[in-house]
């Protein structure tokens, strides 16, 4: 057992986990965060997409000994750190609006890696959002409405009317 | 799955690391971005008793100059080659392929010495080196050697790297002036992984292309350089009809394997054609 200091969605654990154990399962099992799902043992679908230090990440390939002393947010920290009545953080509110999800299993890697691509490229064209988001796989939407999604929560975001429907 | 148990070693410097490696008993793994090395432990295909960390060694980390060379640290992420200033001038070819690998998230965590170490013949970066003459810096524990990039793919995800041994950094020779480079891939649209792509650096001369230096990857076990093409471009003009000549001699001495992906032949295809497009692109056609 190594033990572990990190900070997850605004609050703070200390933990002792196994080397091997793997950051999704950490957060799943031991802290109770199952809105980060696991989609395949490959590290291919990024449905286990979280932000390290700010920077997405599929946690189903990173230790969790190598969150020691970094900060996690997952999609459960987006919305107001969790709180029920919390406003939805406006890239969920855009796959909400913009129907981006069908089963829904995808959606938090998307959302997760979407945000990431936002804070690096706040106006992406169409080709840079298919591109940003390439890491994450999605059997149910055609993404035609995920893609649609980032757009309007990149108006959004930027303050401006673009992205509209 | 989960990796099977393994003890953790988590050094802050090259030294510390060295030690880890020689204390962690038979089965010592070296763990970089763990974008590789992870999956495959999921799988159970590796399970090493002692990992060594290399997450937190910060002189590993970083592009700096020196002399007529860069020094790629071999822990710089992928995201962090991309937007690398240095790179961008001296080793555009490296930032080109460094965006086709993978996906953003894979990027971040996955470094430049780790896929190098790893030396799949799918992977985009072996071939690269390879193309530019770069350098692999090794440190073991009787001090450090110097490997040059022919020498150190030694054949499918085998390297030059002894037991013990740990990747430093990259020197690559600058290439400025009057240098054109392109990095042309083809892969799956739902899988990153090369089926086959090339890596052509182009000197141009008064119309004329006075060197071409091409990488091919996954035309074998080990990242190749197109030798007859580059042979017949030396010197020759700077056209269409003399590069795509060129060009068909781009698989000579390959042996490219069948899968699921493409028969051999159909990857001796690909080499041409993408050998022409890459070379006229470096060339500024
Ligand atoms: C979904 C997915 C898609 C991918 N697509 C591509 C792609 O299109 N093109 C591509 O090129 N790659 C691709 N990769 C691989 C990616 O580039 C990896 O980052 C890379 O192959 C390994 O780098 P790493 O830092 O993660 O190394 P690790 O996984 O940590 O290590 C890989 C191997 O190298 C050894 N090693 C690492 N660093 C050192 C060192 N400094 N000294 C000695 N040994 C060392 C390790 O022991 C291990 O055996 C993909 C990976 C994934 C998960
Ligand atoms: S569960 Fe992590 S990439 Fe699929
Ligand atoms: S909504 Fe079902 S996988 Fe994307």
């Amino acid at each position: 057992m190594t033990s572990i200091n990190v900070r997850v969605d605004g609050a703070s654990y200390s933990d002792d986990v196994e080397p091997r154990t793997l950051l999704v399962h950490y957060l799943r099992e031991q802290l109770g965060k199952v809105g980060t799902v696991v989609g395949c043992d490959t590290s291919n679908c990024g449905a286990c997409t979280v932000h390290l230090d700010g920077q997405a990440v599929k946690s189903c390939t990173v230790l969790a000994v190598q969150a020691d002393g970094r900060e996690v947010t997952t999609i459960e920290g987006l919305a107001g750190g969790g709180a029920p009545d919390a406003a939805l953080h406006p890239v969920q509110k855009a796959f909400h609006e913009m129907h981006g999800l069908q089963c829904g299993f995808c959606t938090p890697g998307m959302i997760m890696a979407s945000i990431d691509l936002l804070n690096e490229n706040p106006s992406p064209s169409e080709t840079e959002i298919r591109e940003g988001i390439e890491g994450n796989l999605c059997r149910c939407t055609g993404y035609q409405n995920i893609v649609r999604a980032v757009q309007q929560a990149a108006g959004e975001l930027s303050g401006s009317a673009g992205g509209q429907a | 799955m989960i990796p099977a148990p393994f003890a953790y070693a988590r050094p802050t410097t090259v030294d510390e690391a060295l030690q880890a490696i020689a204390d962690g008993g038979e089965d010592v793994k070296i763990l970089a971005g763990g974008q590789s090395l992870i999956p495959v432990m999921r799988l159970r295909l590796a399970a090493p008793e002692t990992v060594v960390d290399l997450d937190r060694v910060d002189e590993l980390r970083g592009v700096r100059e020196d002399g007529d060379a860069l020094v790629i640290g071999a822990m710089t992420t992928h995201a962090d080659v991309l937007h690398d200033p240095l790179i961008g001038q001296y080793a555009p070819l490296i930032a080109q392929a460094t965006e086709t690998v993978a996906d953003r998230q894979v990027r971040r965590r996955g470094t430049f010495g780790g896929a190098l170490a790893h030396a799949d013949p799918a992977g985009d970066l072996p071939s690269v080196a390879l193309a530019l003459d770069a350098e692999f810096v090794i440190a073991g524990p009787n001090g450090r050697r110097t490997v040059p990039a022919a020498d150190f793919f030694v054949d499918y995800l085998t390297t030059a790297l002894e037991e013990g041994e740990l990747l430093v950094e990259i020197r690559v020779p600058k290439l400025a002036g009057q240098w054109g480079m392109r990095y042309e891939k083809f892969n799956r649209v739902a899988q990153a992984w090369s089926i086959v792509a090339v890596a052509a650096a182009v000197r141009r001369e008064d119309g004329h292309i006075a060197e071409a230096r091409i990488g091919l990857t996954n035309m074998g076990p080990t990242p190749l350089r197109a030798r007859a093409t580059e042979a017949a471009l030396a010197g020759a003009e700077a056209s269409a009809e003399a590069i795509a000549a060129a060009a068909r001699s781009a698989a000579e001495g390959t042996s490219p394997s069948s899968d699921l992906n493409g028969q051999a032949d159909y990857r001796e295809h690909l080499a041409q054609v993408l050998t022409r497009r890459a070379v006229s692109a470096a060339a500024g056609l």
